[in-house]
């Protein structure tokens, strides 16, 4: 790959940037918005507006500081180098999140093999909870309703098949942008983003089926916890990263990007398929197995 | 470090017309919107320091109840707000900004990058600092309070507290979220931003060090995230991460919570080493010895640190298996640092030394650090450790890690650069007085805690038996002594960014990294616009 030069050297001068006022804006941002779920959580009044008074704050700065960083690029403000700069950028942010849903699969993990089965122990079974058997998908021993576990072979099985679609037609139009065929790239990336769409409509309505016909909700103990909190940050992520595709398909139809310039369409590929990939851990470990 | 600069051809003056302008706003706003990593680094050095003194007020109060047994100046629900957010406050706000302030200062001018690799995600990765902070002191106005759960935010009393534990919450959140970014920040700068000819083993340590920090830091503040995540979820969406009834297991929280507790402590201590490593060959007059071998120590200290988590909980039920297991991984850590403490130590071994402030942080450092680590060697050991869980034996021992390891090696560093970043040069003699106070103080508090957790005093506790009381009058009267002496150090600062003599252009002969070598003092405000190309 023409990219993946170790040693970008040696550009004259790095693009070193001008200030900003749009970082502190997304600071002050984040501050209304946890105060604003604090106060939700805690029913307070306020709640939303605080939130909502963040989030739009949030949105205009994203636009703001994408825009400059977008206008420059477009400028051909940055060469190889920042590049390079971009990409390690990019590669260690998507680590960070896959190890923030380690967490969550740790947790997954923690209760299948080690607290369900010892609150079936013998000590626990005689002195806590008689009569509670190890088993998963359990919601634990002091969950009284009946439920019904998300079966693998539905609507999830069509997800991963989306999902790992989604990844092939990225990479078409990867290969378009690469060989500049505009009108292939642009139709794949739709295409790719309508398989994100559909993904999540298919998400809700599984939610939906939880809720209403498997009695299957976020409160329904350990199972309900990992299940939801797993599967529902993927959600969020996805969301997250068909919002980017949008942009980059925006972006496409402006007619940005070139053959060999074009990090911002790649990252948001990266994005994509780590989202993917920590799709089919959750189909395997909490649909599946 | 072997690097020398090719000075043919080039020079670092390039962009005159940068000088004395930064970058269009001025006044405030020029701290607000500002991209250059010298203003970035010293804003983050100003709010670690205030910081600090927040912090060690808390402690103040800690100490202050302590002095006499039984219930004196505050009740125990406050007390146990105080610890915690002395903890989380002086880990969060003080120690770990305080090294990425140095980072943002060093690591451009050492490795002859023009700026940090993004200059404006760094901006933001200060930024959120402060109104994190101030979403962690919101706490204290709400009914109920701050969390008062110690700064491990252990549940199930994470989930029984009030209001305040969701604003904690958040603010780790947010902390987190300055951490990561500043964190890819550096990993970026280190490894995309070296000028020709800085190939990795030639970097200086403090580069080194950080570099394996920041991975440190990408790889476990978001699992962090994921478990203040889970404890809000399990206190307002009714899931049961950590409640038994629901299959749950609040020991689940502990092996989460130390999975970054315990690399987040070397996350505290490799940028301090860093410092030191920079320190003492410069007042030995020698080259660091050993260098390549403390880089591998180092990345062995950080691998090692993801496998020993669960030495903070042996008493918390674990199968023999599992304590062996850890006990010996976390023994074995002995092993990188016995390395560097050698290495230190022989680089001085023949050195032409010289004993100034910075060089005096740098040895008392040695000392107590050292100590630290063996009272974490005898923790390690599962028969003692059961004793000593939760006494104050391990406060002891924490804080000669995180007192006498990173804050003095922060001092090292403060008295080391000052006159490079300022052009100013602080009073010696005042700065010296700060070092032996600070010592002797140091050992008033922490030496005799030793003696009290033997003894089988708990920590987290407002009052104590009588047996108790000749200890912890010693130990308080040193905190207080501690805090005056702290006083001097503000005093020395002010004075020497007023007033300060003019420092030469190298008032360490022995420093022999670029900034000092290839800069001017005190540093333009824009460095390697152009890299220098080694040799």
């Amino acid at each position: 790959m023409a990219q993946s030069a170790t040693t970008p050297q040696r550009q004259a001068h790095y693009a070193v940037p001008s200030p900003m006022p749009w970082p502190i804006m997304g600071a002050a941002a984040l501050f209304l918005m946890a105060v604003g779920a604090v106060f939700l959580f805690n029913g307070r009044h306020g709640g939303w507006v605080s939130i909502g008074a963040g989030f739009l704050l949030l949105l205009y700065m994203m636009v703001r500081w994408f825009g400059d960083v977008i206008r420059e690029s477009e400028g051909g403000k940055y060469g190889r180098w920042e590049d390079v700069s971009f990409r390690w950028g990019m590669s260690w942010f998507i680590f960070s999140e896959v190890m923030f849903f380690g967490a969550f699969f740790g947790a997954l993990f923690w209760v299948r093999q080690y607290s369900v089965p010892d609150l079936a122990s013998i000590e626990s079974n005689a002195l806590l909870w008689p009569g509670f058997g190890s088993h998963w998908p359990s919601a634990g021993p002091g969950f009284m309703e009946q439920f019904s576990p998300m079966a693998a072979w539905g609507v999830p099985a069509i997800n991963t098949l989306l999902l790992l679609s989604s990844g092939v037609t990225v990479t078409i139009a990867h290969w378009a942008l690469k060989e500049n065929r505009r009108g292939q790239l642009i139709v794949f990336m739709a295409l790719t983003i309508a398989l994100g769409l559909t993904f999540l409509g298919l998400q809700m309505y599984e939610y939906g089926h939880a809720y209403h016909e498997l009695n299957l909700k976020l409160s329904t103990g350990a199972y309900g916890s990992t299940f939801f909190m797993l599967t529902g940050f993927h959600g969020f992520h996805v969301t997250c990263g068909a919002i980017m595709l949008s942009v980059i398909l925006g972006r496409c139809i402006a007619g940005h990007f070139t053959p060999d310039h074009h990090f911002g369409f790649e990252g948001v590929a990266w994005y994509w398929h780590f989202v993917d990939v920590v799709w089919l851990g959750l189909f395997i470990f909490v649909y599946w197995l | 470090m072997s690097a020398v600069v090719d000075t043919h051809g080039h020079g670092h003056d390039h962009g005159h017309e940068h000088h004395d302008h930064h970058g269009g706003y001025s006044g405030v706003m020029r701290w607000i919107t500002t991209t250059n990593h010298k203003d970035i680094g010293t804003l983050y050095l100003w709010f670690a320091g205030i910081m600090f003194f927040a912090g060690g007020m808390m402690a103040l109060v800690i100490r202050a109840e302590l002095f006499e047994p039984g219930l004196q100046l505050v009740n125990p629900d406050f007390f146990n707000q105080m610890t915690t957010m002395h903890g989380l406050i002086m880990i969060f706000g003080a120690i770990m900004p305080a090294f990425v302030g140095f980072a943002n200062w060093q690591i451009p001018m050492m490795i002859g990058a023009p700026d940090m690799a993004f200059a404006r995600l760094n901006n933001w990765s200060f930024w959120l600092l402060p109104f994190a902070a101030t979403l962690l002191m919101l706490s204290f106005f709400t009914p109920g309070g701050a969390p008062g759960t110690g700064w491990t935010l252990y549940a199930p009393l994470t989930v029984q507290q009030g209001i305040g534990m969701d604003f904690t919450i958040f603010a780790v959140h947010i902390l987190g979220m300055s951490s990561i970014l500043g964190s890819i920040n550096i990993i970026t700068t280190i490894l995309n931003m070296r000028a020709p000819g800085m190939t990795l083993m030639k970097m200086p340590m403090f580069c080194w060090t950080w570099l394996i920090t920041a991975y440190l830091l990408v790889a476990v503040m978001p699992v962090l995230a994921g478990a203040v995540t889970m404890t809000l979820t399990d206190r307002h969406f009714g899931t049961t991460f950590f409640n038994a009834a629901g299959g749950g297991d609040p020991v689940l929280y502990q092996h989460i919570f130390w999975f970054f507790g315990h690399p987040e402590v070397y996350v505290i201590a490799l940028p301090a080493f860093g410092v030191i490593s920079q320190v003492i060959p410069a007042f030995s007059r020698k080259p660091l010895f050993g260098y390549a071998s403390m880089v591998y120590a180092t990345a062995a200290i950080a691998i090692l640190s993801f496998i020993v988590w669960a030495h903070h909980m042996y008493t918390v039920g674990m199968p023999v298996t599992g304590q062996l297991f850890f006990m010996y991984a976390t023994t074995l850590i002995a092993v990188p640092t016995g390395v560097k403490v050698f290495n230190w130590v022989s680089t001085m071994w023949k050195g032409s030394l010289s004993f100034e402030t910075p060089m005096l942080f740098a040895i008392g450092f040695l000392f107590l650090f050292t100590l630290g680590g063996f009272t974490g060697l005898v923790l390690s050991l599962v028969p003692i450790d059961i004793q000593l869980q939760d006494t104050y034996y391990v406060v002891a021992h924490f804080h000669y890690v995180m007192v006498a390891g990173a804050m003095f090696s922060a001092f090292a560093g403060i008295y080391f650069w000052l006159p490079k970043w300022t052009g100013k040069m602080y009073n010696e003699t005042l700065g010296q007085w700060h070092f032996w106070l600070t010592l002797i103080f140091f050992n008033m508090i922490f030496f005799v805690q030793h003696f009290l957790g033997m003894a089988g005093m708990p920590r987290r506790i407002p009052y104590y038996p009588l047996m108790f009381e000749t200890w912890n009058k010693i130990s308080s009267i040193g905190a207080f002594g501690f805090a005056v002496s702290q006083l001097l150090f503000l005093y020395n600062l002010f004075t020497t960014l007023k007033s300060g003599a003019q420092a030469p252009q190298m008032p360490w002969e022995g420093a022999d990294s670029l900034d000092w070598t290839h800069l001017p003092t005190p540093v333009p405000y824009h460095t390697w616009e152009t890299p220098p190309v080694l040799k």
